[in-house]
């Protein structure tokens, strides 16, 4: 009886310490950092200075917003592009969808890394892209790709693709063909069909790829440090500066800390408003 | 501050550094230990800076007792020292002492925040030897008391051969922590074949016509001294007052889209590829450039003025073969050694007499290589001339962390734009 009860809390202690671990425990750590105040030489001392969140917030305001932004639009890219490859790969790829899964996938064997500075090489002034049109005239000898939003969304939107196609065709796939096929018997046009049936059952699809795509999008710095420039910088850009270049950990901290609220307290939000009632059990799918 | 054609450096980071590990991780958040309630835990530093200069019997107390082990590793940048390493293996086959060369430093920050939990703790970090540029971080591994005090005993050559102006340097007087590896100044770089005038002066990075192709550095300690620079401020002897000043003329080259970017190292790829056309530069890494792939690039020291920084050599104060780094740290400044050095890296070599074993090389060789030993012994790059030296200036040395701060809090939110 006794052994019946516990069982539970037996299965969930493996998980259960990974998390108290690796997340709990960092967690604490980095709240207590960005209360401290000091320098690397003379040491951080905790004093509970909350003003550190508002300096750090008021200081970089700007590439707070225009990370959240750019998640955004990236996120919104995504639907778009992912939506119909993953209808396309679940509804006529018939007896080769492992194969187009794993083409889709199969960029992703070489470095996230590699493949941004790839994309350096391509859109570079007068590289491949640019160098012919340029020597044709077709654009001024200034033109430039790289170093803009446009670069940098790009990025986003090129290394987060799989991640909101698998869940979307996860969900597409486990539509059963017979509620369509009910759906055309009750006189649904095709594109009723899709409105009415085949969308809303994979909306849990797209809420997972949202909550799988915007939330490293926004806090993604690799994609803007190699394919944008000052005016692209990102907040996970800000926070790499002050913990490893300036060694202002209680700054970087705030910010990390300020930025893991923001993306909770949207994500929540974005989950009420769908009409979830619980995240994690759509995330779990 | 590397001076090689290198992708941007985060990116490199990410692909050639070793990962942090976890418990790195925990370290460098706050040494927290589990569970430790919020206000338990605190960032260990060293209690009070430590004095520049070390106290008298510092030296005799750090290596009485110490002997060589017969092995060290050494952390330096990447692509530093010829890949083959032929002074590392003729230093083994003279000393017996076997040199394991990492080419792990990316940038100076980085190097301080992932060996700074470590050292903090007493512990040692992986290395014998470290080369470290003057700068920021250098101030704070000296006032942290990271790096053990140099015994001049042990250092023959050093006394021998070395240019004894790098005994008067500001950040390390008397060479108490630090010998010079090499030293390189920064200046303007530009490609021939875009810009169609010659470029002499500061000026020429805030001109108009090179609206978008301009190109400055993201280390606030390089961005802000072409700033000074470019307003004739000295930046050795600069204040607050002054950085302001030079942080507005940054701006202005910003905000009138003059600027292309900041960037690493990174920058001579960007040059090479026509992202920007003329931009702050290391010395040595175009003359590298120019050899490697053929191209034309160009480097100034400003009439106006450019700067000159040292990397070098310091021992870890928690080193396990300390006798073994110093050993080597004398090695290159053997004149052949440092000879073979400079004729491969093409920067400022510390040793004066060098110059004549180049030119002897340069006898000795034939065909493309005497030209380019032959070059390389009158390139004012690697022995640079008295006039040169006139043009050159010194980076502002910190006395405190809250001068660092201040100066970091002005020029750093430029580069985050």
């Amino acid at each position: 009886m006794l052994r019946r009860r516990l069982a539970p809390y037996l299965l969930v202690l493996p998980g259960g310490l990974w998390l108290l671990l690796f997340f709990v425990v960092p967690m604490v750590t980095m709240l207590s950092l960005s209360l401290q105040e000091g320098d690397v030489v003379t040491g951080y001392v905790f004093t509970g200075h909350w003003q550190t969140y508002a300096d750090a917030i008021v200081n970089y305001r700007t590439q707070l917003v225009r990370s959240l932004a750019y998640g955004a639009v990236t996120t919104l890219i995504l639907i778009v592009l992912a939506f119909p490859v993953a209808y396309w790969i679940a509804f006529y790829a018939g007896r080769r969808k492992a194969t187009y899964l794993f083409l889709l996938l199969l960029p992703f064997f070489v470095s996230f890394v590699l493949r941004t500075i790839s994309w350096r090489q391509i859109l570079t002034d007068d590289g491949m892209v640019l160098g012919p049109l340029k020597h044709l005239g077709l654009l001024s000898s200034s033109a430039h790709v790289l170093g803009t939003p446009a670069a940098v969304i790009g990025g986003l939107v090129y290394n987060f693709l799989p991640f909101m196609v698998l869940p979307i065709y996860v969900a597409l796939e486990r539509i059963d063909p017979r509620v369509v096929e009910a759906a055309r018997d009750l006189y649904a046009d095709p594109a009723t069909a899709f409105r009415k049936v085949i969308f809303p059952l994979a909306l849990p699809g797209v809420f997972a790829g949202v909550l799988m795509t915007f939330v490293p999008a926004s806090s993604d710095y690799v994609n803007s440090a190699v394919l944008g420039s000052s005016s692209t910088t990102m907040i996970g850009q800000v926070i790499q500066s002050q913990y490893l270049t300036s060694s202002n950990y209680p700054t970087a901290s705030a910010l990390s800390f300020t930025l893991m609220a923001v993306l909770l307290i949207g994500v929540f939000a974005y989950a009420r408003a769908l009409g979830t009632e619980d995240v994690m059990k759509v995330a779990a799918r | 501050m590397s001076r090689i054609p290198m992708p941007d450096p985060s990116l490199v980071r990410g692909l050639t550094r070793r990962r942090m590990d976890r418990r790195d991780a925990l370290r460098i958040s706050g040494l927290a230990a589990l569970g430790a309630a919020l206000s338990a835990c605190g960032v260990k530093g060293k209690g009070s800076p430590a004095a520049s200069a070390p106290a008298a019997d510092a030296v005799a107390k750090y290596w009485t007792g110490k002997t060589g082990n017969g092995k060290l590793t050494f952390a330096n940048w990447p692509l530093y020292m010829d890949p083959k390493h032929p002074e590392l293996q003729k230093f083994t086959a003279a000393t017996g002492v076997q040199v394991k060369y990492e080419e792990v430093i990316q940038e100076m920050g980085p190097w301080f925040a992932k060996v700074q939990p470590q050292l903090a703790a007493g512990q040692d970090i992986g290395y014998d030897l470290m080369v470290i540029t003057n700068g920021i971080q250098f101030k704070q591994f000296v006032q942290s008391g990271f790096l053990a005090p140099l015994d001049h005993s042990r250092l023959p050559n050093y006394a021998k051969n070395a240019d004894p102006a790098y005994a008067k340097e500001a950040f390390d007087p008397g060479n108490a922590y630090t010998i010079p590896w090499t030293s390189g100044m920064t200046g303007i770089a530009y490609d021939p074949k875009k810009v169609n005038r010659p470029i002499t002066k500061l000026a020429d990075l805030w001109d108009p016509a090179f609206k978008g192709k301009v190109g400055m550095f993201s280390d606030t300690q390089e961005l802000g001294n072409f700033g000074m620079l470019a307003l004739g401020i000295d930046p050795a002897t600069s204040t607050p007052a002054d950085w302001k000043k030079a942080a507005a003329k940054l701006k202005e080259q910003k905000q009138q889209g003059i600027l292309r970017n900041y960037y690493d190292q990174s920058y001579v790829d960007a040059l090479g590829k026509g992202e920007v056309w003329i931009t702050q530069a290391w010395s040595g890494d175009i003359f590298q450039k120019n050899v490697s792939d053929g191209a034309n690039l160009k480097f100034v020291i400003p009439e106006d003025g450019g700067t000159i920084w040292t990397d070098n050599f310091a021992i870890p104060v928690t080193a396990k073969n300390p006798v073994d780094a110093l050993k080597l740290m004398d090695f290159f400044y053997q004149v052949d050694i440092a000879a073979s050095l400079a004729e491969y890296i093409n920067y400022v070599c510390p040793v004066p007499d060098a110059k004549e074993q180049i030119k002897k090389d340069a006898a000795a060789a034939s065909g493309a290589d005497k030209a380019s030993l032959e070059a390389v012994a009158k390139s004012p790059l690697v022995f640079p001339t008295a006039d040169d030296y006139a043009r050159l200036h010194y980076y502002r040395d910190f006395a405190t962390a809250a001068e660092q701060q201040e100066y970091q809090s002005i020029f750093e939110p430029i580069v985050l734009g």
